[in-house]
């Protein structure tokens, strides 16, 4: 077919130009740098103790994160669209403020919040339990960053859900909560699905908003971002590049997962 | 009485006091604390913290990273979003797919790449320095680290908007007698110009609150490679609290500005704009 329009040519050109130098050649330095130390050598950083412990603080909070995010996602979401009340407009713009807030400044937010003698840290260490400086913290900043993508998963779909289904369970007889566990849910299980993984997806390679708060104990609350620094200030780039690249591998395998459960979900519904 | 749809009135009022907790627990309260604690000795010693010569280098230069990040961005979203929702061709999906890449990556990572391909033992490395180029712990390594973090936002935005209008109306210009400028220019430039401009404040709001790819290829030399967020962290760290907070402060006003403008443009325009 012929392109009546004109501009094809040049802003692919353009597209292609700006994507390959910023993102493709980079990200392919990375894919091939590791490879210097031999397959061994990148098997023996990324299994090195204290790698494998941030590795798995990294991806353990980050999944423990999302997951959390999902119910609070999910009320925040739920009251937004179908409730009026004072504050609605207040709370609506406000979920988005992990995006827009600099990450250094979430850390240190965070940090005063749930330190020690801070305003949640107080009474919850009255309680017998430790946020900042342990990997609970981890957990908590995690959640901050993550929770806007599940909010503005569901949202959308929420806005667009027919009421019509919702009232023939009704009229079927269903109680409210059936109509919620039955009707409601699984109409929402793919939206849900992949708020969850953007959440997930953004908090395993968090670094401004974690450092902060975590207190970076080797082998306790340091996270795998962390490590891919202390590799670069001693020069060593290979083994920062294989931390990364293992980085990326692990949660690209997760993510597949994630994109398996969602289809299976949507096929549910279908 | 309640309709067949709602929940009882105690469950909804219980589910909106929990969201009201939520909205005080996980947005109000941290940007409470940062407040306060700037201002723990008073209005004076937080002002003087801002106009510490270090933290108007820091300022200056996160103003000029931006300045060159975002324009670039922006030109290269905007054609990104003008040939994937305007036209069909091969290698699309993958196209999409490849621009939300950076949001993936790790901030370090973005950070890092930059080091392997042009730092001491880089790819290039050692002809730059033979050249006595310098470009990470440098500013183009810095702008590099902002352009590859806030990479997708413009496009992002502009995609989903430009595809629900269509090609219609550029078509229409077309067989008016425009030329492609003419009807980029006066047609497709107007029906975007919002959503372009919600675009650009995120990618913005992003590009001088980045910390964790800029930390990687900054240096961290004091008046010359610092950014702001990365003088919050150095101004922490040796304990200068209410200066590491009033910095902390002045970049958590830019954000409440950035959702400020986007509410305000989500109104004029009666639309959610895509976020990040």
């Amino acid at each position: 077919m012929k392109q009546p329009l004109p501009g094809l040519g040049l802003a692919l050109g353009l597209t292609w130009l700006w994507l390959g130098l910023i993102v493709l050649v980079p990200l392919a330095a990375l894919v091939i740098r590791p490879w210097e130390l031999g397959a061994a050598g990148v098997w023996a950083v990324v299994t090195e103790p204290r790698v494998l412990a941030a590795l798995r603080l990294s991806f353990g909070a980050a999944l423990l994160a999302a997951l959390v995010d999902l119910p609070i996602g999910l009320l925040v979401a739920w009251v937004v669209v179908r409730y009026r009340f004072p504050g609605r407009r207040l709370l609506d713009a406000a979920v988005d403020l992990p995006f827009a807030l600099p990450t250094a400044v979430a850390g240190l937010a965070l940090t005063a919040l749930y330190a020690p003698n801070g305003w949640l840290g107080a009474p919850l260490a009255a309680l017998g339990i430790k946020v900042a400086f342990t990997p609970l913290g981890v957990a908590v900043a995690l959640a901050f960053v993550g929770l806007p993508f599940v909010v503005r998963s569901v949202e959308p779909v929420l806005r667009d859900l027919a009421r019509d289904a919702e009232e023939a369970a009704a009229m079927l007889g269903a109680t409210r909560a059936q109509t919620w566990w039955r009707v409601l849910l699984p109409a929402l299980g793919p939206a849900l699905a992949s708020g969850v993984a953007l959440a997930f997806a953004r908090a395993v390679g968090e670094y401004g908003s974690v450092i902060f708060i975590a207190g970076n104990t080797p082998m306790l609350s340091e996270i795998a971002p962390l490590l891919i620094v202390v590799q670069l200030e001693q020069f060593d780039y290979a083994a920062a590049a294989a931390i990364g690249l293992a980085m990326l591998a692990l949660s690209f395998l997760l993510l597949l997962g994630f994109n398996l459960l969602q289809r299976r979900l949507r096929r549910g519904l279908a | 009485m309640r309709g067949p749809t709602e929940e009882p009135a105690w469950l909804r009022r219980l589910l909106c006091l929990l969201a009201a907790a939520v909205l005080v627990v996980f947005f109000l309260l941290p940007l409470a604390a940062v407040f306060t604690e700037a201002l723990r000795r008073g209005l004076a010693p937080a002002l003087a913290a801002l106009a510490d010569p270090d933290a108007l280098a820091a300022l200056r230069l996160t103003l000029l990273v931006a300045a060159i990040a975002v324009p670039v961005n922006t030109v290269g979203g905007i054609a990104a979003a003008w040939a994937i929702a305007k036209f069909e061709f091969r290698g699309k999906r993958l196209l999409t797919t490849l621009i939300d890449l950076p949001f993936s990556v790790s901030p370090v990572i973005s950070g890092l790449v930059y080091v392997l391909l042009f730092g001491a033992q880089g790819w290039f490395g050692p002809w730059l320095q033979r050249h006595g180029i310098e470009i990470i712990f440098a500013l183009p390594g810095l702008v590099l680290a902002t352009i590859f973090v806030t990479f997708p936002f413009v496009a992002r935005t502009l995609i989903p908007l430009m595809q629900a209008q269509g090609r219609a109306e550029e078509e229409a210009a077309a067989t008016l007698g425009s030329s492609g400028w003419q009807s980029f220019r006066r047609v497709t430039l107007p029906n975007i110009r919002w959503a372009l401009l919600s675009g650009v404040l995120l990618c913005n709001a992003r590009a001088m609150g980045e910390f964790g790819a800029v930390s990687v290829v900054s240096g961290h030399v004091r008046g010359e490679t610092n950014t702001l967020p990365l003088h919050v962290e150095i101004l922490y760290n040796e304990y200068q609290f209410v200066g590491a907070f009033a910095v902390a402060a002045l970049l958590a006003l830019l954000a409440l500005v950035t959702l400020g403008a986007k509410a305000l443009l989500e109104r004029l325009t009666g639309r959610k704009l895509a976020g990040a």
